[in-house]
């Protein structure tokens, strides 16, 4: 199998903090079912460190498996350095994504970002909105 | 080790034993060029002839109407660009074609559009298939071609093409119908079918990949794509492939001698499959219902998406397709489940499985054991399928 690499493959066959927070402090949904892959991320927050994170997505392989080491990238770890979190980052963790599933490993950090930005806003923290531009909702569909 | 269960026989086929023992020679002893005028080279003509005698006769064609090409793309290519030119010529620039044709045919006819064509792309609709009488209501005066599949290769729709051609062969029109879904596996006669010109490839009935052959009837102007040689009387230069021709003519007489009763094997274990998946709650058939390949199934599933579903299945050992937009290399499904009208959110969630007379009983019960969870898996890890299940989004299948 040479489409993915073998941690991808982990990643998306044994996905790590799949589910959902009832008591979550962040949610973030980004994607859109028509381009075929949708990412929520739930985060829970104590004292600016995200204590626990979970993910559901709908998505090819590489898609779950990005949400999946994403989490874990940014589990125990404090919201300052989660929003440091670029999807470069994520596909080199997963020994690489193919050129045209790297929009997969956009989506995690758009998935993050979203979650904290909900965060912010549930509890009324200041932040600086240049850091959270609008995710990507739609991707090129190439004509060709 | 998991055991392997093959079901993407639309994609390509196992060789037969058969067809491997029709080709050993013709790597080996038989190395001839046919061209050359010595011994050696004429026993390799001598097997050309006879492999072109025999696919001839497999389909009801006369052996100097079949040209040996590397396989259905470069037939389809031929076919098409030949008629269109033959057209051009008498100042035709029309095409008619379906919506859902394979893009060996598509992408050929775009370049024909970009060259100031016009093409006609008959709706399919939701079942899957066209009717006759919508091919005629399509031709015009400047009408050069109608290509039409015999077979589609996502969803598994046998088109009409007896009352398409005859339709074409009243108003004169060229028709080409690309059969690389159709020979070896359902019953095939070009002269009954009203055929012009046809398309076939050798892998997709167990015989190797790489070669294939075009049909074109007495009569009909037949240019060649490849500049060179004075093979297949000019049609198609280069020397000929003769270990594949003779094992895809082996490899067809034995599809044709076995055709009733690999056709009503694989229908019964399609069937099996399509009820057995069919239980899986908002889950759809693509494709014609009744008008179907023995061996296709094609099911979308909502809430998942194809191509985690095929990596989870192929874990289990279980190889199919699906026409997601992740297993195209694209962001879009595939354009045959567009052209149904199904949903892009709907489309990304199909599976294709296509049997073969070579699949068992014990290996349908199998997927129809397995997809079931791996499909529930991905709904549990899904927040379209959670949106789907709260309300928030009403179901579509």
């Amino acid at each position: 199998m040479a489409l993915y690499s073998e941690k991808v493959m982990d990643h998306f066959t044994n996905p790590r903090n799949v589910g959902k927070l009832d008591d979550a402090d962040g949610i973030g949904e980004v994607g859109n079912a028509k381009c075929g892959d949708i990412m929520k991320i739930y985060i829970k927050v104590r004292d600016n460190i995200i204590v626990d994170v979970k993910f559901n997505t709908f998505g090819c392989g590489s898609a779950i498996a990005s949400s999946s080491m994403a989490t874990e990238m940014i589990k125990g770890k404090p919201i300052s350095e989660a929003l440091e979190l670029t999807n470069k980052a994520v596909a080199e963790a997963l020994d690489g994504l193919p050129a045209h599933k790297m929009h997969c490993s956009v989506l995690a950090e758009e998935a993050i970002r979203s979650a904290i930005k909900d965060y912010y806003d549930k509890n009324g923290i200041e932040y600086d909105h240049a850091q959270f531009p609008e995710p990507t909702e739609e991707h090129d569909h190439d004509e060709d | 080790m998991v055991k392997t269960v093959y079901v993407d026989n639309a994609a390509t086929t196992a060789m037969s034993d058969m067809a491997i023992k029709a080709m050993t020679p013709y790597l080996k002893e038989v190395y001839g060029n046919p061209s050359s005028l010595h011994t050696v080279g004429q026993v390799a003509k001598e097997a050309l002839d006879k492999a072109r005698e025999e696919v001839a006769a497999l389909i009801g064609a006369k052996p100097n109407e079949i040209y040996f090409t590397s396989g259905g793309s470069e037939a389809d290519n031929q076919a098409i660009r030949s008629a269109a030119y033959a057209g051009l010529a008498k100042g035709k620039k029309h095409i008619i074609s379906t919506a859902f044709e394979h893009h060996a045919v598509l992408h050929t006819l775009k370049k024909l559009e970009k060259e100031g064509f016009e093409v006609t792309y008959l709706d399919v609709h939701s079942h899957g298939n066209i009717t006759a009488e919508e091919v005629e209501r399509a031709i015009r005066p400047d009408t050069a071609l109608v290509t039409v599949m015999y077979a589609n290769n996502e969803v598994g729709s046998v088109l009409p093409i007896r009352e398409i051609g005859k339709v074409c062969r009243d108003k004169k029109v060229i028709f080409h119908t690309d059969a690389v879904q159709a020979v070896g596996h359902i019953p095939v006669n070009v002269v009954e079918d009203n055929v012009d010109m046809l398309s076939a490839s050798a892998h997709k009935f167990h015989g190797p990949k790489g070669v294939g052959f075009l049909y074109c009837r007495t009569g009909v102007p037949l240019k060649n794509l490849i500049e060179g040689g004075a093979q297949e009387r000019k049609r198609r230069a280069g020397t000929e492939n003769i270990a594949g021709i003779c094992a895809m003519a082996a490899a067809l007489n034995e599809a044709v001698e076995n055709l009733d009763k690999n056709m009503k094997k694989e229908a019964a274990l399609r069937d099996k499959l399509i009820s057995g998946l069919s239980k899986i709650p908002h889950s759809k058939l693509n494709g014609d219902t009744k008008s179907r390949l023995p061996g296709n199934v094609n099911m979308c599933f909502e809430g998942i998406e194809g191509e985690s579903l095929l990596l989870l299945l192929d874990a289990k050992g279980i190889c199919a397709s699906s026409g997601s937009a992740c297993t195209s290399g694209s962001l879009d499904p595939s354009h045959v489940l567009l052209s149904l009208g199904l949903p892009h959110e709907v489309a990304h969630g199909s599976l294709r499985l296509s049997l073969s007379e070579y699949n068992t009983e014990e290996e349908v019960d199998y997927i129809v054991a397995e997809v079931p969870k791996v499909v529930e898996y991905l709904r549990s890890i899904s927040p379209v399928w959670e949106a789907l299940e709260k309300g928030e989004k009403p179901h579509l299948i």
